[in-house]
């Protein structure tokens, strides 16, 4: 019964540490499955998670915050498609560029705005946060044994961000393999030629699926700032967007995989933090360290190939040039 | 429109667009100053005062800009094969080790002079070696090399946390850091240097790996443009078919090139770590392995940009330094942004003025060649 107990302690904070990293991954995809790199997921979910946590403090509520955090993500990511779908520029340093915008300017407006130490005041649960919701008969059937525990502590009692995460899956999955927009974003991303004699624009193509990851990593922020926690904490993604980036190419940039990648970086992280300095059997007592650095190095692993291989988008990182 | 831009004099190809794109990334970060309710001239004059006017304000612009010249030559190197070495950071993090290592064994046994080639040599050895794995699996298993660096980052920062909080920390210490080393690895101030200018220094930790720093410069100068393997990194960079058909061996060029790459990002190491701190704490890179990106793509990747670039950016951590005590809402993170802006204008945007720069000279072209048609050049 303990362990029972334990084990669904743990699968709880697994959802709640994978939401963002969903969130951000998904994103990514859009926007690498359109052929654009996009290493600036952890700059985006950063100004957005700023962005809610204050547009939330200042009007007091959580709606507003989201609806702040989608906006400064979205202008960020038009940043990067002028960069590189309209100036052609280089996708990656586009992408580390706005990292490091938004890691600065988080710190600098949040010290001038609120000084609170880059902090932004803490939320009430009054409405400027989005708390948890009980799903219905979450309190009667918490008595039965085994599925009473599950439903009521592991299913019910999220914030709204959390079913919207899981929702985005099948959404996402729906309109990339279910709609012509999802078939001619793949296409762009694999041969933005073919797609352009088909005369359809590779450009407004882009942009679309730029824009698509700028919402996403608008609401992985807002859940950062507005759901999980009472505020934005200076550089609080904590490299958050790096691990959803290695989660979509474990992924191999497939949606369903993308959420099994996110809820296996995001148990491996609550293990680090429910079992830290726990001793194993014959292995002695892993350092929470080595859980950190885990997802990284599995990344590198499914890079070099040894557990499959992780092929990119064909035309991803490539500006398209139309031929004269 | 068979060309895509007309070709440019070289003084505007090299001298001016660069400007103005850095122009701009300087405007945009005076919005920034404006948005907090500051006055960005103010703020501009501050900062170029609190890194020159002092002895001790020299000291430390010069002291950041040699990081900065270290981790800047690292991207740049790497660029010059077609490289994106994101890993500068975890790669000087890395080197740290080495340096502590040379350190704490030698520290007390040896003078400075012997003690700084073993800890140049062990921290390159570290660098390169972070540098490895991740050139290595692009060269054979195509992996990306920016992807994987970035991975690395993260890894030497968990690995260098679980060193200094376990077998490097000294029994008894509360602070993840490891013992002080010996006088034997104390590097010697350059206090000289500025005082022979007239000023005097007191607390800054200005010291020989400036001079080292410099020799890299111009050693990376020597091998990029003087010597058979520059030739074959730049050939590799410019065209990898052309490098191939040329008889290059890829493998053995991108992994030469990244362990170089590397070397000198964990060079970067011995100025914190030797040459202020005597130890080796946690996060003592601070950033700077990002820096260096900015800093290559200002410099254009050559030598001769790189230190200017550097020094911009040591004046820059130095001056925003100061500045925080004059404008409290502007802290040393103002570096980040103009950091970032510098990238996006300097590196994402590069061309984003070209078409307007080169309709502007073509119609300077076009006129005067209505006014000597004799001429036969070119116009477009």
């Amino acid at each position: 019964m303990d362990y029972f107990s334990t084990i669904i302690l743990v699968l709880d904070s697994t959802v709640r540490l994978s939401v963002p990293l969903l969130f951000a991954s998904l994103a990514g995809l859009y926007s690498e499955r359109s052929g654009v790199f996009d290493i600036g997921l952890e700059g985006k979910m950063l100004a957005g998670a700023f962005a809610g946590g204050a547009a939330a403090a200042v009007v007091g509520s959580a709606w507003i915050g989201l609806a702040a955090a989608v906006a400064i993500s979205i202008f960020f990511a038009l940043v990067h498609g002028f960069a590189s779908i309209t100036h052609r520029g280089n996708q990656i340093v586009s992408g580390v560029a706005i990292n490091f915008i938004a890691a600065g300017s988080t710190i600098i407006l949040g010290q001038a705005w609120f000084r609170q130490g880059g902090r932004t005041p803490a939320l009430p649960s009054d409405g400027s946060r989005f708390t948890e919701i009980k799903l219905p008969f979450a309190d009667t059937v918490r008595d039965v044994p085994v599925f009473g525990p599950i439903y009521s502590e592991l299913i019910s009692g999220h914030s709204i961000l959390v079913y919207l995460a899981f929702l985005t899956v099948p959404f996402t999955w729906w309109v990339l393999f279910r709609t012509r927009f999802g078939l001619r974003l793949r296409a762009v991303g694999e041969n933005p030629a073919a797609v352009d004699t088909a005369g359809i624009s590779v450009t407004w193509l882009r942009y679309r699926a730029v824009i698509l990851a700028g919402v996403l990593c608008g609401f992985a922020g807002a859940y950062l700032s507005v759901a999980q926690n009472a505020g934005f904490v200076k550089d609080m993604t904590a490299g958050k967007g790096f691990i959803a980036l290695a989660a979509l190419i474990f992924a191999k940039w497939r949606p369903v995989n993308v959420m099994l990648a996110c809820l296996l970086f995001g148990f491996l992280d609550a293990v680090a933090i429910r079992f830290s300095g726990i001793r194993i059997p014959a292995v002695g007592e892993v350092p929470p360290q080595f859980m950190q650095a885990l997802p990284y190095i599995l990344t590198v692993v499914l890079l070099a190939g040894f557990i499959g291989k992780a092929i990119p988008p064909k035309a991803g990182g490539q500006p398209y040039v139309k031929e004269r | 429109m068979a060309k895509p831009y007309a070709k440019l004099p070289g003084w505007v190809d090299y001298g001016l667009i660069p400007l103005v794109n850095l122009a701009v990334a300087f405007a945009v970060s005076g919005l920034v100053v404006l948005l907090v309710g500051e006055n960005p001239l103010r703020a501009a004059v501050l900062m170029v005062e609190g890194a020159f006017s002092t002895g001790d304000g020299i000291g430390y612009t010069l002291f950041y800009a040699t990081n900065f010249i270290f981790t800047g030559l690292c991207v740049a190197v790497a660029f010059h094969c077609g490289l994106f070495n994101i890993g500068g950071e975890g790669q000087a993090y890395v080197g740290g080790l080495g340096v502590a290592i040379g350190a704490l064994t030698f520290g007390a046994a040896l003078p400075w002079w012997i003690n700084l080639p073993i800890a140049t040599l062990l921290a390159a050895a570290m660098g390169a070696l972070w540098a490895l794995i991740p050139a290595y699996l692009q060269a054979k298993r195509g992996s990306h090399i920016v992807i994987t660096t970035i991975m690395f980052n993260f890894i030497a920062a968990s690995l260098m946390v679980w060193l200094l909080v376990g077998m490097l920390k000294p029994a008894g210490l509360m602070a993840p850091e490891t013992r002080r080393f010996a006088d034997g690895a104390v590097l010697p101030r350059l206090d000289w240097l500025i005082e022979m200018f007239g000023f005097t220094i007191r607390s800054a930790p200005f010291n020989i790996t400036f001079l080292l720093a410099l020799a890299s410069a111009y050693g990376v100068w020597v091998l990029i443009w003087r010597t058979r393997l520059g030739y074959e990194i730049r050939t590799m960079g410019f065209s990898p078919t052309a490098a191939k058909y040329a008889g290059i061996n890829q493998t053995r060029i991108i992994v030469i090139t990244m362990m170089i790459s590397g070397a000198l990002a964990g060079m970067m190491a011995l100025n914190p770590v030797m040459g202020a701190q005597n130890r080796l704490q946690l996060d003592f890179v601070t950033g700077a392995g990002f820096v260096g990106i900015a800093v290559a793509l200002m410099g254009r990747s050559h030598p001769a940009g790189i230190i200017p670039a550097a020094i911009l950016f040591g004046m820059l951590y130095q001056g925003g330094a100061e500045i925080a005590f004059e404008m409290p809402a502007i802290s040393r993170d103002m570096i980040v942004i103009i950091q970032g802006l510098v990238i996006l204008f300097a590196g994402a945007l590069e061309h984003m003025f070209r078409p307007a720069i080169s309709a502007f000279f073509g119609r300077i072209a076009t006129s005067e060649m209505k006014a000597a048609p004799a001429t036969t050049g070119e116009t477009h």
